[in-house]
């Protein structure tokens, strides 16, 4: 008789290798729950969908803060908020700086270079800065630009699209039943909301979350299935990397395996979407996690910094891609 | 470089900050004391209180300037990281 494990990881190929298709949320569920022995196995599975559905490229992405802490949300996990006692101080970064952030991205080889702002929303000021900022890479770096700048306006929307924004981030963080224990400022579905009107803008959607901020294993599912549900072109995933002065700055980090078992459910619930390495993975999976990762599902990744935080070298990271035979996507390929 | 660099006081081990001619009094990380008092109470008591800010800076820029302890302004950029004290001027990675 077939092990519990054997027939979640059948169930897995036959919807996800075979038909692209995402699991349902019993079957990620059953993927989060295997046993360490199946690990290898399920991230093996994830990997070959990658691979058929998305193929072997890899999308190299900087990201830099153009408005540093000071926000006025709750994120329980984030150094950036104004309401905590993180020593995170807000500050701008001026043009000259964010077009060497730039130049600094594309020398890597990165074609995505993500525009980031720690506010509930963009105001005037913000959007002026973003404004100026985007002539001014465009003036001088070959590279797609993407913006995180919180909740928009429909009016934002335009004008993001407007100006050729081409990805936008925002993410949902975490399950919908578990978001009001992580956020009280703001509701999951007012995320969806400015989610759903960049989808109808023809941008592309960027949407992932953080894990371990507490979520059980069935929210992680859930979380997973909404995700596929929106249908996002990109899902940054990061791992809590618990920061001073936060509400959640002494929660445990994301045991390894469970962080490649999510690596491994995520792709399989969502088969054909762009899946990347985003904070915390360094702290959580260090070296050898990163290259399972890559070889489970994983087929992007954040070079370099973090918006607070610290990466490990961009050398590192395109050395491991070259010795997995992992070519970087091409900017000419995705324009 | 997204390591901190040499110009980063958090790294060195307190006490040489502490001997330094400028005195480098507290921890860039959570900005704790580093002075000699608590230093010869950690030695006795064999725990460093501030082990865990030092191995945790290999991933994070310096928050509070070692020789006054205000927060600084930190930017982080995708190779490196520039931080200012209104008192002490700027450093950088
Ligand atoms: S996650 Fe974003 S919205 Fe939430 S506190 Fe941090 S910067 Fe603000
Ligand atoms: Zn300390
Ligand atoms: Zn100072």
């Amino acid at each position: 008789m077939p092990s519990l494990s054997d027939s979640a990881l059948a169930t897995a190929a036959a919807r996800a290798l075979e038909t692209g298709t995402g699991l349902a949320e019993p079957d990620v569920l059953a993927v989060l729950r295997l046993p360490d022995e199946e690990l290898p196995a399920a991230l093996e599975l994830a990997h070959q969908v990658r691979m058929r559905w998305c193929g072997p490229e890899v999308e190299v992405e900087g990201i830099v803060s153009v408005k540093t802490g000071g926000c006025p949300e709750d994120c329980h996990f984030c150094s950036q908020s104004g309401l905590f006692t993180s020593p995170v101080r807000a500050v701008w970064l001026d043009i000259p700086a964010l077009v060497e952030a730039a130049r600094q991205t594309a020398a890597t080889g990165a074609t995505e270079f993500c525009i980031v702002a720690a506010v509930r929303g963009p105001d005037a000021r913000l959007m002026a800065q973003l404004r100026d900022g985007v002539a001014a890479i465009r003036a001088e770096v070959d590279i797609n630009i993407a913006a995180s700048l919180g909740m928009l306006t429909r009016a934002q929307v335009d004008e993001l699209v407007a100006l050729g924004i081409h990805r936008y981030n925002h993410n949902l963080e975490t399950a919908r039943s578990f978001f009001p224990q992580v956020v009280t400022t703001h509701t999951w579905d007012e995320r969806f909301d400015t989610l759903r009107m960049v989808r109808d803008s023809g941008m592309e959607v960027c949407c992932g979350g953080i894990l371990g901020l507490g979520e059980s294993l069935e929210q992680r599912a859930e979380f997973a299935v909404q995700l596929a549900a929106l249908a996002p072109d990109e899902v940054p995933l990061n791992f809590l990397n618990p920061r001073p002065g936060t509400p959640l700055g002494e929660a445990a980090l994301v045991d390894p395996r469970d962080a490649l078992r999510a690596i491994a459910a995520f792709r399989l619930a969502l088969p054909r979407t762009i899946l990347r390495y985003a904070g915390g993975r360094e702290i959580t999976l260090g070296d050898l996690g990163t290259r399972d990762g890559l070889l489970g599902g994983i087929n992007a990744v954040i070079v370099g910094n973090y918006l607070t935080t610290l990466g490990r070298s961009p050398a590192d990271d395109l050395a491991l891609l070259d010795d997995l035979k992992m070519p970087v996507k091409a900017l000419s390929a995705t324009l | 470089m997204t390591g901190p660099g040499s110009r980063d006081l958090g790294r060195l081990h307190p006490l040489e900050g502490a001997q330094a001619s400028k005195i480098a009094a507290f921890c860039d990380r959570c900005g704790g004391d580093l002075t000699a008092a608590d230093l010869t109470a950690a030695d006795l008591t064999g725990a460093d209180p501030h082990s865990a800010c030092r191995s945790a800076r290999a991933l994070e820029p310096p928050r509070f300037c070692p020789y006054c302890r205000r927060r600084m302004k930190v930017q982080v950029l995708p190779a490196g990281w520039r931080a200012v004290c209104t008192e002490h001027g700027e450093r950088s990675s």
